[in-house]
């Protein structure tokens, strides 16, 4: 009972400071959402019994990633607000759209039936711990994925390099764009958190 | 306690293409920076390490690495030369481009090797893992590269729209995934193939809103209507070398990615996906032949017809059938020759502070260069898709193996959409040969610049006429399938 309180109360607030991270104005108030976002991540993986998972969620993400991020806001002069044209002027068509994918999802989730379990149920992890499994089969089974994972950060890194970089003689009219630049290895993350 | 295990190094054999471009893609950064007098050598050192890549490729033996994760059979190795050809023949026309509008060559050579990585392992992937960190890896390098020429306004807006897009795709697909994979409990794509018959999900309401979002995603990849909103404004943004890098290569992956997860790993649900994709084509049709219609940028023109096209190579895909995959990958091989054809012509028109990207920079083309202009009409027949170019019989092959799977509406929707495709090629052909010169400047070719045109026409006229060998060398890479 309490397991399942606590999940909803943690997907609850996921929700509500997602949503406020895109929606605030103020950029700073946007990272601190996401610091909010971050921490109950970690009390969902708690309920998963991935303590480890867990505390390198908020070691590495709220910790790290998450200064890193107010860093790039502090350098970069955000005074001018970036904007973009929609491709769909009428903003209630996406929120239709949304919404119905919203409906969809709850709508299907009576049918969903849960697939065939692993090799490693609580007890198999309670046995050999947490953190060493984790450690096993990263570098085992999934050592493909654990490498392109790094060759990601290494493409992340040049990729960063290369838009932060000035031009031999370049105008000040490049500030504006790089504004931008930090975002591609920013967003990396936030991609892998989800 | 330390356990020391004996490393498998043969288990590496797979991969080794790829790590032998990462490699490549390492030296390039560092040729750059210790050796800046040396530049010009590194579109040269780039087309090397592609060609070695690509003959690794070609000869290596189908193998199942690292337990299931990766597939290097005949599917993938048919994709895997479509993207290597794609970064070889735009390698080669870069140098003078990349001079003439300024582009730092180092990071570009090197961030398109590390892209081309993560389509090599999205076009091997056996696992929705690595499909999904090799989708990544194909974009982020592009996000970055769109926006690399910062002197133009326009690419920094692109770049910006490219990677909101994309990564709001790459949501939509891990959440397809995330579903899939929990009512399979499984990430490898053939064992979901299984499960799903075993627990028979067929029916299962969840199970086909998963393959609703994963359609959705993969849409987004391959520039599909309804989701193909970004395409035109970042192929126009971005420098032309890389729109014809971007109009193919991750096209052809996505599509890799595309086919795979759908006819290895969801054939049961093909009631499901057939008909989506036949609406999704007619409608890609439907958009990229009409709007190109009214553009006057050659550059938005191309791209325009660059969906359309994706939409011909969707017409393939939802049949179901061997026949129509092979028909669907033997159409993206011509489409890699024509498409990138007539962005190197695009490419010739462009010189210092001009961009001739307009249709009235085409004007009278023939006067000016009369080898350009003969080049670019041949291509633009192939991509209208008259015979005997190579796009006559592509479409060809699409439309018969859509025909006998049954999706008779689809296929006269593709032939209708098909002629109205000729008015704007055509009208390109007619400004080209009919009109008086705006420009009189000669156009400079460099050597990579003819061999990869010569390269592009060889490809058009040769499988234009000789088409049955690569029909054949498709049917054949996906009979282990």
């Amino acid at each position: 009972m309490f397991i399942q309180i606590f999940f909803g109360y943690c997907a609850l607030m996921i929700t509500l400071s997602g949503i406020l991270a895109i929606s605030l104005r103020n950029p700073v108030h946007c990272v601190l959402m996401v610091l909010v976002l971050f921490f109950h991540m970690a009390g969902l993986y708690l309920t998963l019994n991935a303590e480890f998972l867990a505390a390198v969620q908020i070691i590495v993400y709220a910790g790290a990633i998450l200064v890193l991020y107010l860093f790039v806001l502090f350098l970069v002069s955000l005074r001018e607000e970036l904007h973009l044209d929609a491709f769909i002027a009428n903003p209630w068509i996406g929120r239709v759209i949304a919404g119905g994918l919203a409906a969809a999802l709850l709508y299907v989730i009576p049918a969903f039936t849960l697939g065939e379990k692993g090799v490693w149920s609580v007890e198999a992890i309670k046995q050999v711990t947490h953190t060493k499994a984790l450690g096993q089969e990263m570098y085992s089974t999934y050592l493909l994925p654990f490498e392109i994972g790094g060759l990601i950060l290494l493409v992340a890194l040049i990729g960063g390099l290369a838009l932060a970089r000035r031009d031999e003689g370049a105008t000040e009219a490049n500030a504006a764009d790089e504004a931008t630049t930090p975002l591609p290895a920013q967003s990396d993350h936030k991609e892998a958190a989800q | 306690m330390i356990a020391s295990v004996a490393v498998n190094w043969t288990a590496l054999e797979p991969v080794l293409p790829e790590l032998l471009l990462i490699g490549v893609a390492v030296l390039l950064i560092g040729f750059d920076l210790f050796l800046p007098r040396q530049r010009q050598l590194l579109p040269w050192l780039t087309v090397i390490g592609c060609l070695t890549a690509l003959a690794m490729v070609l000869g290596a033996r189908p193998a199942i690495g690292f337990g299931g994760m990766l597939l290097a059979d005949g599917y993938a190795m048919v994709f895997k030369s479509i993207c290597l050809g794609t970064v070889i023949l735009t390698t080669l026309m870069s140098e003078r481009f990349c001079a003439v509008i300024n582009l730092r060559q180092g990071e570009y050579y090197s961030l398109t090797l590390l892209s081309l990585v993560g389509m090599l392992l999205m076009a091997a992937a056996g696992d929705l893992m690595t499909l999904y960190l090799g989708l990544e890896l194909m974009a982020l390098p592009i996000y970055a590269l769109v926006g690399l020429h910062k002197r133009d306004g326009r690419t920094s807006e692109a770049a910006i729209k490219y990677f909101l897009m994309g990564g709001f795709a790459s949501a939509l697909l891990l959440f397809g995934m995330s579903l899939v994979y929990g009512l399979t409990g499984t990430t490898e794509i053939a064992r979901i193939a299984e499960e799903i018959t075993a627990r028979q999900l067929t029916a299962n309401p969840a199970l086909l809103l998963a393959l609703g979002l994963l359609l959705t995603g993969f849409g987004f990849k391959v520039a599909a209507a309804p989701f193909h909103l970004w395409t035109p404004d970042v192929y126009e943004g971005a420098p032309t070398i890389l729109t014809a890098f971007m109009s193919v290569a991750p096209k052809a992956a996505g599509f890799a990615v595309f086919g795979r997860v759908l006819y290895l790993g969801l054939p049961a649900l093909h009631d499901q996906w057939g008909p989506i994709l036949a609406v999704l084509a007619l409608l890609t049709m439907a958009v990229g032949n009409i709007t190109a219609l009214c553009q006057q940028s050659l550059k938005r023109m191309l791209a325009y017809s660059s969906i359309a096209h994706a939409g011909y190579a969707l017409l393939g895909l939802l049949t179901g059938t061997i026949e129509g995959l092979a028909a669907a990958m033997t159409y993206l091989v011509m489409y890699l020759f024509m498409n990138i054809g007539a962005f190197a012509v695009l490419m010739l028109l462009a010189a210092p502070g001009r961009a001739g990207e307009s249709l009235d920079d085409c004007k009278g083309l023939a006067a000016r260069n009369p080898m350009a202009a003969a080049l670019m009409l041949v291509f633009l027949f192939s991509l209208t898709g008259i015979p005997p170019t190579g796009g006559f019989i592509g479409k060809f092959y699409l439309l018969k193996a859509a025909f006998a799977a049954g999706y008779t509406a689809t296929v006269v929707g593709a032939v209708l959409f098909s002629a109205i495709s000729a008015y704007f090629y055509l009208r390109v052909v007619r400004y080209m040969y009919m009109d008086e010169p705006r420009q009189t400047d000669v156009l400079h070719v460099s050597p990579g610049m003819s061999a990869a045109l010569g390269l592009c026409l060889l490809g058009v006229l040769g499988l234009g006429v000789f088409p049955g060998s690569l029909l054949d060398w498709t049917l054949a890479a996906l009979s282990g399938m």
